[in-house]
């Protein structure tokens, strides 16, 4: 314990000394530093889990466990020793108190070595719980009505084996080692506990979660994520962010639901696509991403602007149907990541959209702003929905002796 | 730590190449008594030429240019120990029980043919891990374990290969995994004597250019996807003698404790890298005899070394009993028959099943053998 608390105060201090050239988000219980170089530790304890309003990183591994095991002390075990390895690797220290090369010559190492000489580079290790754990150990009544694996939309094409899971874990970092070291660290520890259900490499954040980011493109070449929550936007975050208490059971209250989609780009079609017409579908010009009629990128949309008789954004445009004006005001903390999984044996790229949400409760969030997409967006002729996923992400930890889940399990 | 200047960070990778941090957390010998090991494309040269008995570290840089590997052998090219892939301008440590006796070391730049040798001489008898009485004890087990498998490996290959001479496709195809189980529960003793394991258990993708495929693979292809058995008398004698060789070697040869350990990982590790893929048998489709006899030969290594075991870590003999009881319980529900199903006959998800419980056993067997050492 002791030695966790070290991390923990190091880690805490690393932020702070950044904290004076970033911003600091006032919620009244807490403050979110941010890293000034992307080499930096970004803390792992406070009021929230980092890795949500953390200013998006640029790589992604994100996990999905079973459990397997019907030993509720064993998984309870497992989760105290993850969360002191991700305490440590936030930390940019080795997954074990041992070490890559620290033990014993006919032992293997307690970590796999391969970020030896890397820094932190502002890892972050985000835990969430599916509606399928709630279903074992009889953690039925800690279940909040929220997380309920997302409906079936129009055109979904999901595949059951890359999708859901029991316990999600988001890792981002600066570096894709670094972020991929994690990961595999934790499902080496988790062994015989849990198993890889699927797992997803990110590059290329695809939104910006802070106003000191530029807003990225996605692989499609547009600006994605202008309109996205922003860490800054404080009023905003507490009504559509963060679960408050008395939205679900106690253990949720301060933290956030995860949604990802994992979502096919056909690129080849859309390449071939007049520019008009990809500005047409997305509602934004390519160049500067300014909604069509307007010309800044963070000017608000005018849904009413008529070009002759027709609607300058036309009606099944993506900004438009996406807009919170179009969903009784829903709006989403994105922080989705470019895919590229190689090539699909048929020439074409199997890429797209690693698409991340958070929000304060899916069925005012991604749920009604899906299906508004699902029925209408033009865009849909050049996307498939391959995978889904619906994680409960509760509060950060804020002391070195406290745990993931444990809340939600003592 | 992770974090380290640059300078340390160069060290360091050193010392991860020689798997031992060498402060004092290590079990290893000191820096001082370690026998350097200069190898490059064309040089083996080896600091001392003799060692008292007891745990001997050889310090291997390789200077040369090609990948290369180190081995000590005793007669008959017994492996003691090796090194695998030690890429050029990286050092590896070798740590080998020996005991009094003579031996050779070869480095293997390119990592092929027979090396460039050097003679080895072990005098004394220093302690030796068997010095522990429950460890000594451990060997003496496994080594009445091993020729009760020989024994069988004899009469079942045999009969195995009389029915391919005799041009019995049916019979040697009922026989082909039963005779296959004695040698998979013993497959690392067998390994340890270099040539003849690829002799007999080499795939076909495995062939180096200019050597032949023989052994049970070879005859597992005649009787499955050639299914031309006529032609097949000369590899199923040559067969015979190989197994003979090799189990004669093996009950005359006494293996350590760090042997056993690390014997029963290397079983599960084939079982998770050869099994459950299919990779192993890919004409027969007969991976779960050999998955069942890894298995039961990991076991019965673990159970040698379960008196010791039980001394250093009785929590971990728990987890290891509860997982081993997993593994058979998952792999129960694929019996068919006398034997098991075929690999082409499981699913993806039973075979995640299965790979989820190999998995889950081999992380805590992967820490026996620093247990083992750690005395």
């Amino acid at each position: 314990m002791k030695r966790r608390r070290m991390i923990g105060m190091a880690g805490a201090g690393v932020g702070l000394a950044a904290a004076g050239g970033a911003f600091a988000l006032s919620q009244g219980s807490g403050t979110v530093p941010v890293a000034s170089s992307s080499g930096d530790a970004i803390p792992f304890y406070g009021v929230r889990q980092a890795g949500i309003v953390t200013p998006a990183q640029d790589r992604l591994h994100f996990v999905a466990f079973d459990v397997i095991t019907k030993n509720r002390a064993e998984l309870v075990t497992m989760l105290e020793n993850w969360t002191a390895a991700a305490a440590r690797m936030t930390a940019g220290l080795d997954a074990g108190t041992m070490g890559a090369v620290g033990g014993i010559p006919e032992s293997p190492p307690d970590d796999t070595g391969e970020a030896i000489g890397l820094p932190a580079s502002g890892l972050t290790l985000t835990i969430g719980f599916g509606p399928s754990l709630f279903t074992k150990f009889g953690l039925g009544k800690q279940r909040p009505v929220a997380l309920e694996d997302l409906p079936h939309f129009p055109g979904d094409a999901i595949d059951a084996t890359i999708s859901g899971g029991d316990i999600g874990i988001q890792a981002c970092a600066h570096d894709p080692q670094v972020a991929v070291h994690a990961i595999r660290n934790l499902a080496r520890m988790g062994m015989g506990v849990v198993s890889v259900r699927w797992s997803q490499l990110g590059f290329g954040r695809t939104s910006s979660t802070s106003t000191s980011q530029a807003t990225p493109r996605n692989l499609f070449g547009f600006k994605d994520g202008t309109a996205n929550l922003k860490a800054e936007e404080t009023a905003l975050l507490d009504e559509h962010l963060w679960v408050r208490d008395g939205d679900g059971p106690s253990w949720m209250t301060g933290g956030s639901y995860l949604v990802t989609r994992k979502i096919r780009m056909i690129v080849e079609t859309w390449d071939r696509t007049s520019l008009g017409e990809q500005e047409a579908i997305v509602g934004r010009t390519k160049g500067s991403g300014a909604p069509l009629g307007s010309s800044g990128e963070f000017d608000e949309p005018d849904f009413s602007a008529m070009s002759g008789n027709i609607p300058t954004i036309p009606v099944d445009a993506h900004v438009r149907l996406a807009h919170p004006t179009q969903n009784q005001g829903a709006r989403l903390l994105r922080r989705g990541y470019n895919f590229v999984d190689g090539s699909d044996g048929l020439g074409r790229l199997n890429a797209g959209l690693f698409f991340i949400a958070y929000q304060r409760d899916p069925r005012r969030g991604f749920i009604p702003v899906q299906t508004a997409l699902a029925r209408r967006d033009s865009m849909n002729e050049y996307i498939r929905h391959i995978s889904s996923g619906i994680f409960a992400c509760p509060p950060g930890l804020e002391a070195a002796d406290d745990f993931w889940g444990r809340k939600l399990f003592t | 730590m992770r974090r380290i200047t640059a300078a340390s960070a160069a060290s360091l990778l050193l010392l991860a190449g020689c798997g031992s941090s060498g402060d004092d957390s290590s079990a290893a010998a000191g820096s001082d008594d370690k026998i350097a090991v200069a190898a490059s494309d064309t040089a083996c040269e080896v600091a001392k030429s003799e060692s008292g008995a007891g745990t001997v570290t050889f310090a291997i840089s390789n200077k040369g240019d090609k990948v290369t590997e180190f081995y000590v052998y005793a007669a008959g090219d017994r492996v003691m120990g090796e090194v695998e892939n030690i890429a050029p301008g990286l050092s590896r440590d070798l740590h080998v029980e020996l005991t009094a006796g003579t031996y050779e070391t070869a480095c293997k730049p390119g990592m092929i043919g027979k090396g460039i040798r050097n003679g080895f001489t072990v005098t004394g008898s220093a302690a030796a891990l068997t010095e522990d009485a429950k460890l000594a004890q451990a060997t003496t087990d496994y080594q009445r374990y091993v020729k009760s498998q020989t024994g069988a490996l004899i009469d079942k290959t045999t009969e195995f290969v009389a029915a391919v001479k005799a041009g019995d496709a049916a019979k040697a195809k009922a026989l082909f995994p039963v005779s296959r189980t004695y040698w998979e529960r013993i497959e690392p003793v067998a390994e340890i004597f270099g040539d003849l394991d690829p002799a007999i258990d080499g795939r076909e993708d495995g062939l180096e250019p200019g050597q032949d495929f023989t052994g049970y693979h070879r005859l597992e292809k005649d009787l499955w996807q050639t299914e031309d058995i006529s032609k097949s008398g000369p590899i199923a004698d040559k067969l015979l003698v190989d197994v003979q060789k090799i189990v004669d070697q093996a009950n005359s040869a006494s293996l350590s404790p760090l042997q056993l350990a690390n014997g029963a990982k290397e079983l599960l590790d084939e079982v998770a890298s050869g099994k459950i893929t299919g990779e192993e048998d890919r004409y027969s489709h007969t991976d779960l005899w050999d998955f069942a006899a890894n298995v039961e030969g990991s076991q019965a290594a673990i159970a040698a070394l379960r008196p010791a075991l039980e001394e250093k870590d009785p929590a971990l003999v728990k987890t290891l009993d509860e997982r081993f009881a997993a593994v058979e319980a998952a792999l129960e529900t694929h019996r068919s028959g006398d034997g098991w199903k075929l690999h082409d006959q499981l699913s993806q998800a039973d075979l995640k099943v299965l790979s989820d419980n190999i998995n889950a056993l081999a992380e805590p067997i992967s820490t026996v053998a620093g247990l083992v050492a750690g005395k």
